[in-house]
């Protein structure tokens, strides 16, 4: 971030020697662009929140039913979004270091989360897991473990929505990390854990927690698929935008929207120590 | 997905309005349950039907839960006519917007409802879970599938028929009947948004014993399936479910569809009409007009009226059970399933 406050003072002056002109064009066109489709619309929520009056607000955010929303929303989405981390790291690297036939199709594979409409998703998940299905029988025979219509389902969701984000982040760092780098920890003695922990982890952090802010923010944020396959029951398995889409159903507006404000807060914060912990995780291992 | 169709539906309509001659277009705002009924209407309209300077009607369909049907209405969805499942969706959008008048209900025949339904069961092939009557669905380890007031039409009609049968039950004991109607609630497994959902939940995802649901959806459930795979259960009590049609007059008129707006309405109440809600699976409100082997299959059970005053009417009934911490929420309010 300091990096980019310097830069901006000298570059308001006229042109001080950049190879490429249109520094002022760009920074108008991304400020205009930004504001028309992101900020101006989050803007009029804020505003619509902010006529429902602070007792009526504080009213609904601790209401029991939207506590217990937001607390399903945000846990699974941070849940998916760990075990996103940890299986995206181990599926980018077999597809950056080994070669075997039929790598090109799983490469292609990780994206189809990307491509799948949510709900054709959620439907196809509800079947398979399904007390009936063909997992959910399994899994509920054998292990007494029910994931079909339960809040284990909804964390089923969000990993496969929020997984291609941490194998494609994670990607790249690794193509560009040669395997010299390995061999010369070893030559050097390293273990081979040690080696998998200190040489090749830290290098990689900075795009695994990218990751995993894209996996969350996205896991947050899901309907779509989530709502075939939760029994959407409230305490139960009830995810904070499904109980946004009711409160709009009740035509209670001044709900809906403030419900919609406080996990725009909550999703802002978390983002924010994300970044943070980025940040600081740059600095800590030498990747400046 | 569905934005988009109908933000290319409004363009359709805001072109046709441009070109004199080509067909009137008229949107047609409708709840979950009712597209093949509307397919199959608006097709016999359209191929009969033509205005006085000789052009053809085209009707665009739109279908959702009807709340949220409503709720776009109200937010500026250039529907021409609404279907929604209930009355008070339609006063909701006559309230708030004035787009309705206040005296829709009278416009057409038997307070603007021309067909009825009614709730019955849904259960699976040789009904092992032995449901004959509501009271086995509050019986523990019976898995029941509904969808939630709150964001389905047909899901008040399920709730308020229940409520009817306790009050029965109970003759009149309110916290008797709170209880076995949140005894049913407490066993749902799965609380869809609209009526279709749950009956996909039910018959494709295998959840439940028992799906309640419109008797026109189990019907289309009962052609759909496989021969004997479920089986049409008829409460001893139920609620005679009538849901009604409006035209937008504020659209209509902006559209310039007023009249072709009527007379698609009229057409429901036609011979022809009445005869396809009946194939359909709808109860007309003309039985004479229909095919009596249609109408063999409705069978002749009980039904209380919302109008009685058990409810008095969908205002009293939506404040008492389904507005904000009314009854409804206070099911899952009073602590957790299990």
């Amino acid at each position: 971030m300091s990096g980019k406050a310097s830069l901006i003072a000298p570059g308001l002056k006229p042109r001080a020697g950049r190879v490429l002109p249109g520094f002022g064009i760009s920074l108008g066109y991304t400020l205009a662009y930004l504001s028309l489709i992101v900020l101006i619309p989050l803007g009029a929520l804020g505003l619509e929140a902010a006529s429902i009056g602070w007792d009526a607000f504080w009213d609904i955010a601790t209401d029991r039913r939207v506590a217990a929303a937001l607390q399903l929303s945000f846990g699974a989405a941070i849940l998916a979004a760990v075990v996103n981390m940890i299986f995206g790291v181990i599926i980018a690297w077999v597809l950056v270091r080994y070669r075997f036939p039929g790598r090109r199709l799983l490469d292609a594979a990780v994206d189809l989360p990307f491509a799948l409409p949510t709900a054709v998703a959620g439907i196809a998940l509800a079947t398979l897991y399904a007390p009936s299905g063909l997992f959910g029988s399994f899994l509920e025979s054998v292990f007494g473990l029910r994931v079909g219509f339960t809040a284990t389902g909804v964390v089923l969701a969000l990993i496969f929505v929020g997984l291609p984000f941490v194998v494609r982040t994670v990607q790249p760092v690794l193509e560009d990390m040669e395997p010299e780098t390995e061999e010369a920890a070893a030559s050097l003695g390293a273990s081979r854990w040690r080696t998998a922990t200190r040489v090749i982890l830290p290098a990689l952090a900075p795009a695994m927690l990218t990751g995993f802010a894209l996996s969350l923010a996205r896991g947050v944020g899901e309907y779509g698929s989530v709502i075939f396959i939760a029994s959407n029951l409230p305490f139960e398995s009830e995810i904070a935008p499904l109980l946004i889409v009711i409160r709009l159903d009740e035509h209670n507006y001044a709900g809906a929207t403030a419900i919609a404000v406080i996990m725009l807060a909550i999703s802002f914060l978390m983002l924010l120590l994300i970044n943070t912990l980025q940040a600081l995780s740059r600095k800590w291992l030498g990747h400046e | 997905m569905r934005r988009w169709t109908i933000l290319s539906l409004a363009g359709f309509i805001l072109c046709a309005c441009g070109g004199a001659s080509g067909p009137v277009v008229l949107l047609h705002a409708s709840y979950d349950p009712t597209g093949d009924l509307y397919e199959e209407v608006n097709a016999a309209f359209s191929s009969s039907y033509r205005t006085p300077d000789g052009r053809r009607v085209d009707i665009g369909m739109s279908h959702g839960g009807s709340g949220k049907q409503a709720r776009s209405v109200i937010d500026g969805l250039p529907a021409d006519v609404v279907s929604l499942a209930l009355a008070r969706d339609i006063d909701l959008i006559a309230e708030q917007t004035g787009k309705a008048p206040a005296d829709w209900a009278s416009r057409f025949a038997s307070n603007s409802a021309p067909y009825t339904s009614t709730i019955v069961f849904l259960v699976r092939s040789g009904n092992p879970k032995a449901i004959r009557d509501w009271d086995d669905l509050a019986r523990e380890g019976v898995s029941v599938v509904t969808p939630n007031p709150k964001t389905s039409g047909g899901a008040r009609w399920n709730y308020l028929a229940a409520w009817a049968f306790a009050n029965r039950r109970f003759s009149g004991q309110t916290s008797l009947m709170q209880t076995f109607v949140r005894d049913i609630y407490r066993n749902v497994a799965k609380l869809d948004s609209g009526a279709r959902g749950s009956t996909t939940t039910f018959s494709r995802q295998g959840l439940g014993d028992v799906l309640i649901t419109w008797e026109n959806e189990a019907f289309h459930l009962l052609a759909e399936s496989g021969p004997g795979e479920f089986e049409i259960i008829y409460p001893s009590l139920s609620i005679r479910a009538e849901p009604p049609v409006a035209i937008i007059e504020a659209n209509a008129r902006r559209h310039g569809t007023l009249e072709v707006a009527t007379d698609y309405l009229s057409f429901l109440y036609s011979a022809e009409g009445q005869r396809i809600i009946a194939r359909r699976y709808f109860r007309p409100i003309y039985p004479q007009s229909a095919d009596p082997e249609d109408l063999a299959r409705f069978r002749d059970i009980e039904m209380v009226s919302i109008d009685d005053p058990l409810f008095g009417g969908w205002r009293a009934a939506q404040a008492k059970h389904f507005d904000r911490d009314g009854l409804f929420d206070q099911i899952y309010e009073t602590g957790r399933r299990r």
